[in-house]
């Protein structure tokens, strides 16, 4: 049992220091001090994950139950906090005219107080649960988290100081909505009562919210009320699937949850315990931005990258698919697993296409996003111990990488003046740092062999026991398609050039935690044979009731021979080239080279510059030409399925 | 197969496959040349053409080249290594399609015009033959139950039998992988075109030395690839394979000397069309039959 109340303090915390750096003034000294709080905690956030962590391992890594009974004080504190969400929601979308957004915070929120003062909550269950899900999502939460919110310090100076001198400061409120959700996101994964969860989802929908309006711009507006309806959406089928569950079994647990549909499968109730799980997979969906819903992801790109990075891709997309991960075993063979699955490979093949038409780095870095949210919430549709094993990793990878790349690209366009991958060309001879850091997280996105890889091999190999043909395919195009955008920026970043190098106005902080993601992502592709053994396989043995070995070790020995040859051969054959003695010359033109390598004397006998483009098929591949066929077969997919699925019920 | 006996073919891969694929692009050039009606260079002329290569002065646009092409090579070697030596087929291809991100870095590393549209255009290729290999890969384990080379040489019956719509896609594909036209976009055999020679165009001397011989394990390897269509427990079935192989090479120099280069949208459309029309067919009637 644990002694020091280390949940509490990871969730309240956060938002106390959120009260604090809203009241300290804006002004240079005051802000030096927030600043300071803001590392102090931080660290003091960090540690606490390193605690609970510590304190789990010490007691066997078995999960942890804690707060069953005597909690009312606290279950009357999630209602408050729900009205509070409500009055923020329902205000702002007056004040933006927005009016029927309002609705769907307002519904949800009477129904749940509704139903914890009804007394259908008829059992009393743990309010939290630990195990070892929850462990790593804390501590993606708590390191990259922590890490970004360091960043962000310096971010933030950059982002006011260089590139949005119009844009009004309120870093106050900017760095008190990150520490609210950080709070939030621990709440919600460590929670196991399904009202805290409601609570913890809906605030991170809302944080999302405030922080895609930051700039109070017309456009950051519109999308943050899209974002805000989307999640919203999401938030009422949460709140009916949990009041569904309630009033049947008298219970509010998420555990319970899917021990109940997975008891019920296959006799008379099973069609009925499944629909809440399905309303519950429903609003995952919405919030893993997946189709037809994936515009609110893309819209978020408006607001400040340390925002993009954390909320929009790291951690609380993540959410979504932690729910289905909870949730997978419930769905396994089932209607709402398949319709899960389709929409996920429908959406990893579908973005990954869009993707390709992109050169802004961050649309790029969003449509990866879903694109990758996409597979993992195929491999928690498909439910089985391989398919949540590849998920897993894609989810860790994910994290570490997509927030080095988000922040490696607000840094650089804070620098560069542009964040267009075109702009990019030879960026390595002009932010070398930046650059190198890219670099690595690129590669860790796709190239063998980084665990990305070897997660779409589990993938790949589990659709075809499934005998699932149309997720073998769409796993198999969807990642030639990825590997084309891939490659094509890796490309430009190593592209000689001969333009000036820019000056790195990157503040050191933001280099720390771009320098510890980078580390972070080559460390872990080397400790994957040891983490499956140690961390994976126990978390798929706790879910699943038995342990599946998905890597053989035949695979395992070959993919760390594969890491080292991939890692060394280059580092050798890079040094040895250096003591060749080479004759430099110019690249052909097929005209004069006016000998610098960019530019040549045409037949008229003028100088031409010389530009070199990647190819982006904008007008066939665009977002105008695919996102609508998209959402309109997603959408009718999940309106069919949905609808056989509560049809089936009853 | 014993690990020691998988080892020794791996060995023998990388030590042999330069000389056979040399061979081999002898007889190409031979027999393309006896199509267009010329005598054609002697049989060994490629090896004499690489030994000159290595011979000739380093000029380089950019040192860099050399590293990514030496990275390039020792991947493809690699791969080759991994499928004589009879590991997992899937890892061997994710390997494969490293190495082939090496030879793109090679290209657009040097900032010139026409390398990096070739560049470009080998980019596209990839993305156009990697489903068809992959679901090579899928298609075996399908038939067999494992992704291993090992396991799948050791079936009862020559795979193609229950395979063969993988077999026309892969056939299909390895036009593109062997630069024949029509789908030579990236890179061609002649100088004298528009794109020049798009990948190869700043490559000179030793660097192009390495290429060409990367190209002889690629070539070798795809053949590997064809032959685990053929081979089964029976020793006879290693002639067969070689009977296929040679016969799937003609086919590969009938192709390349009768067509005509194509836009790389033809051969994106024609390469998914038949990926899914013949190994997608192919995959359904296996997973139903299963």
């Amino acid at each position: 049992m644990m002694t020091v109340p280390i949940v509490p303090f990871l969730i309240i915390f956060p938002m106390i220091i959120a009260f604090l750096m809203l009241v300290i003034p804006l002004n240079p000294k005051a802000n030096r001090v927030r600043n300071a709080i803001a590392y102090i905690s931080c660290v003091a956030i960090m540690a606490a994950v390193g605690i609970l962590v510590a304190m789990w391992i010490a007691g066997g890594t078995k999960p942890i139950a804690l707060y069953s009974e005597g909690m009312e004080l606290a279950d009357n504190a999630t209602i408050v906090g729900e009205f509070i969400l409500m009055i923020v929601v329902t205000f702002l979308s007056f004040k933006y005219r927005k009016y029927w957004i309002c609705i769907l915070s307002i519904v949800p929120t009477i129904a749940i107080t509704w139903l914890e003062k009804s007394g259908y909550i008829t059992k009393e269950t743990p309010r939290i649960y630990i195990d070892h899900l929850s462990i790593l999502m804390c501590l993606i939460v708590g390191v990259i988290g922590s890490l970004i919110v360091i960043y962000a310090v310096g971010y933030m100076h950059g982002y006011h100081h260089y590139l949005h001198q119009r844009v009004q400061d309120r870093r106050n409120y900017f760095f008190m909505v990150l520490f609210i959700f950080l709070g939030a996101m621990f709440g919600f994964v460590l929670s196991d009562s399904l009202t805290w969860i409601q609570l913890f989802w809906e605030i991170t929908s809302v944080c999302s919210f405030l922080l895609i309006g930051y700039t109070r711009e017309p456009v950051a507006i519109r999308n943050s009320f899209r974002a805000l309806w989307m999640n919203l959406l999401g938030g009422c089928a949460l709140t009916i699937g949990i009041i569904m569950f309630a009033m049947t079994t008298g219970m509010n647990s998420l555990a319970g949850l899917v021990s109940f549909a997975e008891q019920a499968a296959g006799t008379p109730l099973g069609d009925f315990a499944i629909v809440p799980v399905a309303l519950i997979a429903f609003a995952a969906l919405t919030k893993a931005a997946q189709l037809p819903f994936s515009t609110w992801l893309l819209g978020a790109m408006v607001a400040p990258t340390p925002s993009s990075a954390l909320l929009h891709s790291a951690t609380m997309v993540k959410a979504g698919i932690y729910v289905l991960f909870r949730l997978s075993p419930a769905m396994h063979g089932t209607v709402t697993g398949n319709m899960v699955a389709f929409v996920g490979g429908f959406t990893f093949l579908m973005a990954s296409f869009i993707a390709i038409a992109q050169s802004d780095g961050k649309k790029v870095l969003a449509m990866s996003t879903i694109s990758n949210l996409g597979l993992m919430v195929a491999c928690a549709g498909m439910g089985t111990p391989e398919t949540i094993w590849a998920g897993i990793f894609l989810m860790i990878f994910h994290a570490v990488s997509k927030s080095l790349l988000f922040q490696d690209v607000g840094a650089t366009e804070n620098s560069l003046g542009s964040r267009d991958i075109e702009n990019m060309h030879g960026l390595l001879y002009r932010l070398p740092f930046l650059a190198f850091c890219m670099f690595i997280g690129i590669a860790g996105m796709f190239l063998a062999p980084f665990g990305m890889l070897i997660s779409k091999w589990a993938t790949l190999r589990s659709s075809i026991d499934e005998n699932n043909i149309i997720m073998t395919f769409m796993i198999i195009f969807g990642s030639a398609t990825t590997s084309f955008y891939w490659t094509k920026w890796l490309g430009k970043l190593i592209a000689q050039t001969n333009e000036e190098p820019v000056k790195d106005i990157t503040k050191p902080n933001e280099k720390i935690s771009i320098a510890i993601h980078a580390v972070l992502m080559v460390l872990l592709c080397v400790l994957m044979p040891i983490l499956t053994k140690t961390f994976v396989e126990p978390l798929l043995a706790e879910m699943f009731g038995k342990t599946a070995e998905v890597l053989p070790m035949s695979i395992l020995y070959l993919l760390v021979f594969i890491i080292v040859f991939v890692f060394v051969v280059p580092v050798i054959s890079y040094e040895a080239s250096k003591k060749m003695h080479a004759n430099q010359k110019l690249s052909y033109m097929s005209g004069i080279n006016t000998g610098k390598n960019d530019g040549f004397v045409d037949s008229f006998g003028n100088e031409r510059r010389l530009t070199l483009s990647n190819y982006y098929f904008a007008n066939r591949l665009g977002i105008r030409k695919l996102m609508v066929p998209c959402q309109l077969i997603s959408m009718a997919v999940l309106i069919v399925m949905m609808a056989m699925i509560i049809g089936g019920a009853f | 197969m014993d690990f020691s006996i998988r080892i020794i073919i791996a060995i023998c891969f990388i030590v042999l496959a330069p000389f056979l694929g040399g061979l081999l692009e002898g007889c190409d050039r031979k027999i393309s040349a006896r199509m267009q009606r010329r005598i054609g260079p002697p049989i060994l002329q490629p090896f004499y053409d690489v030994t000159k290569l290595f011979k000739k002065q380093y000029v380089v646009v950019n040192r860099s080249v050399h590293f990514l092409l030496v990275s390039y090579m020792a991947l493809m070697v690699l791969t080759g290594a991994m499928l004589f030596g009879g590991t997992d087929l899937l890892m061997c291809f994710f390997v494969l399609s490293t190495a082939a991100t090496f030879l793109y870095f090679a290209a657009s590393v040097t900032n010139s015009p026409y390398t990096t549209i070739g560049a470009q255009r080998e980019l596209i290729q990839m993305m156009t033959y990697e489903p068809a290999v992959l679901l090579t890969a899928v298609g075996f384990y399908v038939a067999i139950g494992s992704f291993r080379a090992a396991d799948i040489v050791n079936s009862n019956y020559s795979l193609i039998v229950k395979m063969p719509g993988f077999f026309f896609a892969f056939v299909f594909i390895m036009t593109i992988k062997m630069r024949k036209a029509p789908f030579d976009l990236s890179t061609s055999h002649h100088a004298h075109q528009e794109l020049v020679k798009g990948i190869t165009t700043e490559m000179s001397g030793k660097n192009l030395g390495i290429f060409n011989i990367t190209e002889w394990y690629e070539n070798i390897f795809l053949l590997g690839v064809v032959a685990l269509f053929i081979l089964n427990r029976n020793p006879w079935s290693i002639l067969a394979a070689v009977i296929v192989d040679l016969v799937v090479y003609f086919i590969e120099i009938l192709i390349g000397n009768s067509n005509a280069r194509m836009k790389w949208e033809t051969m994106l459309k024609m390469t998914w069309i038949v990926t899914l029309l013949s190994a997608g067919v192919n995959l359904l009637v296996l997973m139903v039959i299963k």
